[in-house]
């Protein structure tokens, strides 16, 4: 009975496997073959091995900067969101102070917004600062969404460790940095990195915004993948190579992350 | 936020400020643009008039909002549907650990850090009935598939992609979850003879419910303002099938640049998903602590 279930779960497991898989392998795929071999014929596989659309993409500077530009603002906006969510989840995950539940759920408020509310103020703001078109602008606006949700998964994990440790610290004569970074940090560090990879995630992956706030000198990569749609007609094999190298970075980020995503709420929430 | 035993500390304020800081320079200072704008009209950069709630009134009465916030409303409670006990599932399906439960975890996680975009691309080649696997085979099949033709094929496309898309974070959500259940009261439920089901209901689904009150509001929120893929997908078409909320101001916004009553609009719809969440976040909530009642009792 217990085997039978098992093979049930195994099933089901890799029904969603498949149905998850089958698109990217398409792209995968598609990436591989010719034009001619994608708009003549329908195969399964390519037919006409070919990386050319790989050479295309890290020759020219037009594409691989796109990569650069993303990387870059990424990586900023997860640095600051951490560095301020850090000491306000401990706040809200420590002490009752004015306005505390409020606080909390303004914050979370941000994270609903549509970006499309925010676009034009955001458009003319970054304008009038001159901020237009720099990495610093596109991680600022991400700062939006991003921020909260940091507080919000750190906070979940701060409640987990018992209010004793820090009691015990301060007794101890330990001053608030010094516990905070040698002794609170390190026990909520699967904390940190499961928010540092939705930071990164909802970032990376947001389009609208990024669009808008760049043109040229800090354009993302999923703007160079929109123009390039347009442009040059449907310019499949090259479109789906790009989408696979957008997958990569991802992809590595998971890699690292993933002990915490499995254990890490395991340590916060008990 | 559990309220019981925190001591009150209003210096803790300080360690909020950076956070309010930053979100005051990137929300409220917008938010505010867009509260002027909703009053005014504006007629060139230095000639404006102020016109109290006009926008407001013609929004309301917008014919083309009303049908896109009904097929917005019907599309986030599809999602909802869809997801939520699909991710369950997926998660209490997934291998607890060894290597296998790495591998899988990364599998089930990509589809999450792929832009949302490429999303969209993917699905376009995936669906396309001449270069795509799926619209081939359903052509194949018999059946007149086209996403770009069929309003209702459309529609099912668009959710297809966004359960793909975003089940996973309800799998990774719930599988931490439970992941958090001490082993011990799997033990005690196996000593009862508790069945599957039982334990199903009475131990994990409790221990879930605060990652899963997260993946409710998240999905909500996200779907509620759905966007890039189903723009890079059927660009709102065929007919107005897929235009949501978002696709329909960034029209007016951008494309026709009604910024007064794209700016009334702007504001309704914060508004509607603000309440929304509140009741959820607080249904959520109160539901957790009647929960945890019984459990004493």
């Amino acid at each position: 009975m217990d085997n039978r279930r098992f093979k049930k779960r195994t099933l089901f497991l890799i029904a969603y496997l498949v149905f998850a898989l089958l698109p990217i392998y398409w792209m995968v795929n598609m990436s591989f073959k010719t034009n001619e071999e994608i708009l003549s014929s329908f195969t399964l596989w390519p037919a006409a091995f070919t990386w050319a659309n790989y050479k295309t993409i890290f020759t020219d500077p037009s594409w691989y900067s796109g990569y650069i530009n993303s990387l870059i603002y990424v990586g900023i906006n997860t640095v600051i969101s951490l560095t301020v969510a850090l000491p306000a989840a401990y706040a809200f995950s420590r002490y009752r102070f004015l306005g505390d539940k409020h606080v909390f759920f303004w914050l979370l408020t941000n994270r609903m917004t549509p970006p499309a509310v925010f676009l034009l103020p955001f458009f003319q703001l970054y304008t009038t600062m001159g901020l237009m078109d720099t990495h610093i602008a596109v991680a600022m606006a991400h700062l939006l969404f991003n921020v909260p949700l940091a507080v919000w998964i750190l906070e979940g994990f701060m409640s987990g460790i018992p209010r004793e440790i820090d009691e015990t610290a301060y007794i101890d004569g330990y001053s608030f940095p010094r516990f905070f970074f040698t002794i609170f940090l390190p026990l909520i560090k699967a904390g940190v990195g499961v928010a540092a990879f939705f930071c990164f995630m909802f970032s990376w992956v947001e389009l609208l915004l990024a669009r808008t706030l760049t043109s040229v000198n800090a354009k993302p990569i999923v703007a160079t993948m929109t123009r390039t749609v347009s442009a040059s007609g449907m310019d499949w094999a090259t479109l789906a190579a790009a989408g696979v190298l957008t997958i990569v970075p991802g992809a590595i980020v998971i890699w690292f992350v993933r002990h915490y995503i499995a254990k890490g709420f395991a340590m916060g929430r008990v | 936020m559990s309220t019981t035993t925190k001591p009150v500390n209003q210096k803790a304020w300080f360690l909020v400020l950076p956070v309010i800081v930053c979100v005051a320079f990137s929300a409220i200072l917008p938010l505010m643009t867009v509260v002027n704008y909703s009053v005014q009209d504006v007629l060139s950069p230095d000639r404006r008039v102020f016109v109290g709630t006009e926008w407001f009134a013609a929004v309301m009465r917008d014919e083309e909002l009303h049908l896109a916030l009904w097929r917005q409303i019907q599309f986030s409670l599809a999602v909802l549907l869809v997801e939520i006990p699909l991710g369950i599932a997926l998660a209490l399906s997934m291998p607890a650990q060894g290597w296998k439960s790495s591998a899988v975890l990364v599998l089930v996680a990509l589809s999450l850090l792929i832009p949302w975009n490429v999303v969209g691309t993917i699905w376009q080649i995936f669906g396309r009935a001449d270069i795509g696997l799926l619209g081939y085979y359903l052509q194949q099949a018999g059946m007149e598939y086209s996403y770009t033709g069929n309003s209702t094929h459309a529609w099912w496309t668009v959710l297809a992609m966004d359960v793909w898309h975003w089940t996973p974070l309800v799998a990774l959500l719930a599988f931490a979850g439970l992941r958090s259940i001490p082993d011990a009261y799997y033990q005690a439920a196996s000593i009862d003879g508790a069945s599957k089901w039982a334990v199903f209901r009475y131990i994990q689904l409790p221990k879930m419910r605060g990652v899963l009150m997260i993946a409710v509001l998240l999905r909500f929120m996200d779907s509620f303002m759905i966007y890039t893929e189903p723009f890079v997908l059927t660009g709102g078409g065929p007919g107005n099938a897929t235009t949501f909320l978002s696709q329909y101001l960034t029209t007016k916004a951008v494309g026709q640049f009604d910024l007064g009553p794209a700016a009334a609009f702007s504001l309704i719809y914060f508004l509607i998903i603000l309440l929304f969440c509140f009741v959820l976040y607080n249904w959520m909530q109160s539901l957790g602590t009647s929960e945890k009642e019984q459990g004493h009792g």
